[in-house]
């Protein structure tokens, strides 16, 4: 575990016998004592996965602070996905004053201003916040009907699951309150976009608890069938899929989000 | 099954985890035992007895207890409105969406009796349907100002985007209180019902938009129409002109977009503490300073051509307890149910 070996370090064969010749700490201690054989307790202990280093990864760091990184990446995200939408072909056919049009111009609005605004508050917490980062999307992403309401869809959905999986994760009220006031508006963009792709999909059982239980790894999300709660997702869930459209060297390391 | 991986898991949300799975900290003697003692598929069952050693006997966190009986007297008022729903006054594409979210409301209802119970409080008692009376004349005491909510599409619509938009605001300002902060499970669920809930209000103001272009009986088509009591967006902009009702009376929907209340924030009903919340002021839909940070054009880069009702929109805003069982009390024929 991150305990006893150094932070991104796979073992190596020293490492495997140091916590042997070291005083061993009780939580260690606890991992030992139970395994059929001391070797595999080391081998176990080097290669939780919380341990993997990431080089040229953007590490959203840990704690409160750690959380308004991340939801500063996600909105980057969907700020740059907005912002290439308005210059899109599909976009650019809309007719002025058309439902669609009208929502899209809306959706880059508010996200533009999360991005923002999160980039301010992490600077006024005196805390740092992670830089600017670089897309990629799918050819021809900005072009139909289909794929820019698609992407969009996966953009909110994922955004809700995101900031619900990670409330959790932040310790001062004034930044779980602040998140709040960020999710319902992302959730409400989610279900309208949802229902342009699909009339009547703002809910449905890929987004919400119907008829399969939750089976999200976030610990403290246990709803069963039939409870109509969002599936929140944890922030490992959630970069694999934002990483996606994230360049090398714009990837994000959420491990030390828990 | 990877036992201290779970352990792990678990660690990172109760770091005292091994405290609780043995206070006494002989930890060595007790997993030594299940080692040698126990077959592997024993080992399953250990395990179980070991977590209901080590939560099982948790005290009942009351001051959670009381907040979720709130969250549940609200969905009861949510669910028993849906079950009234006129469906032959809608098309039926409204129809569906009436079904879908009396189908949430309900589940809301029953999850959170249960989630009550599985820590060790007391549900409420079940209300009786007369309890509600959504006229809002609460049992004749006074004028009606929702008389035709059954046989006007309109006026029950109102009442719907009114209600979700209410249950948005209290799950939003009840997330903060200390004691839902301290119960990670709680609030993952809470959170998980406020986004529910945030959908279903986005879904009714699209259908109103619909309504308002008559023609149109896709929702999602619908074109909002400044100042949006009437057409309003999917999303709160400024204080929607006072929602969708704002002129009604003696109930007008205005104070479901207005200010709450910051003092005693923290105590709802006949005085019950629920924590402290540092720092979080209930205040408008239209705010547009967050965190300490003006928002508009000028303070924040990239966003100088944006309108200025986009800042606001970008941000809902959350109510206290009290302000939110005022609201609801418009709805209670006892006038006090949610108090």
């Amino acid at each position: 575990m991150s305990h006893n070996l150094p932070t991104g370090a796979q073992p190596t064969a020293a490492d495997l016998d140091r916590p042997l010749y070291t005083p061993i700490k009780r939580r260690s201690f606890f991992m030992y004592a139970g395994a059929t054989a001391g070797a595999t307790a080391l081998v176990l202990a080097g290669c939780s996965k919380d341990d993997n280093n990431s080089p040229g990864m953007v590490n959203v760091g840990s704690g409160d602070v750690g959380v308004l990184n991340y939801a500063y990446a996600l909105e980057q995200l969907e700020a740059d996905f907005y912002t290439q939408v308005r210059s899109g072909s599909y976009y650019t056919s809309l007719a002025a004053g058309s439902a669609e049009k009208l929502i899209l111009d809306d959706l880059y609005y508010h996200e533009v201003i999360h991005r923002e605004f999160l980039k301010a508050a992490i600077t006024g917490a005196k805390a740092t916040p992670i830089k600017a980062l670089e897309t990629v999307y799918p050819a021809n992403t900005f072009s139909s009907r289909a794929s820019v309401f698609g992407t969009a869809m996966a953009f909110e959905d994922l955004g809700v699951a995101a900031y619900n999986g990670a409330g959790q994760y932040i310790s001062t009220a004034q930044y779980l309150f602040l998140a709040g006031k960020i999710v319902s508006v992302e959730a409400r963009h989610a279900a309208i976009i949802r229902d342009l792709m699909s009339e009547n999909s703002f809910v449905g059982n890929d987004v919400i608890t119907l008829t399969s239980a939750s089976n999200s790894s976030v610990s403290t999300n246990n709803a069963p069938t039939n409870s109509s709660l969002e599936r929140a997702k944890s922030p490992a869930e959630v970069v694999a899929v934002a990483n996606g459209f994230l360049k090398d060297g714009s990837k994000l390391d959420v491990s030390a989000l828990r | 099954m990877n036992f201290f991986q779970i352990i792990s898991e678990i660690e990172k949300v109760d770091p005292e985890v091994y405290d609780r799975l043995d206070s006494r900290r002989s930890v060595f003697k007790n997993m030594a035992g299940l080692g040698q003692k126990l077959s592997a598929a024993a080992l399953p069952l250990a395990v179980g007895a070991i977590f209901n050693k080590a939560y099982g006997q948790t005290p009942a966190n009351l001051t959670v207890v009381n907040v979720l009986n709130f969250a549940l007297k609200l969905e009861y008022l949510e669910s028993y409105f849906y079950n009234l729903r006129p469906t032959a006054l809608f098309n039926t594409n409204t129809a569906t969406s009436l079904n879908l979210i009396a189908t949430d409301e309900a589940n809301h209802v029953k999850f959170l009796r249960d989630t009550i119970t599985a820590i060790g409080g007391t549900p409420i008692a079940v209300p009786a349907t007369t309890e509600f009376d959504f006229t809002g004349s609460q049992g004749g005491k006074r004028a009606a100002t929702f008389a035709n909510y059954l046989t006007n599409a309109g006026t029950y619509l109102a009442l719907a985007q009114s209600f979700e938009d209410t249950g948005v605001r209290a799950y939003k300002g009840a997330a903060p209180l200390t004691a839902v902060m301290a119960n990670k499970t709680v609030l993952t669920a809470a959170l998980n019902i406020h986004s529910v809930e945030a959908r279903h209000a986005s879904q009714l103001r699209a259908i109103r938009r619909a309504l308002a272009t008559a023609s149109n009986p896709a929702p999602s088509l619908g074109i909002p129409v400044s100042p949006y009591s009437a057409a309003p967006k999917s999303w709160i902009s400024g204080t929607d002109a006072g929602g969708a009702s704002p002129s009604s009376s003696p109930i007008s929907t205005s104070g479901i977009y207005g200010v709450g209340n910051d003092t005693g924030a923290a105590t709802y009903g006949a005085g019950t503490s629920n924590g402290t919340m540092a720092n979080v002021l209930f205040l408008a839909e239209n705010n547009i300073t967050q965190g300490g940070v003006a928002l508009s054009g000028t303070t924040l880069p990239n966003t100088s051509s944006f309108p200025a009702e986009a800042f606001s929109e970008a941000f809902d805003e959350g109510l206290d307890v009290g302000t939110v069982a005022a609201i609801a009390n418009n709805f209670s024929v006892s006038t006090t149910y949610f108090n």
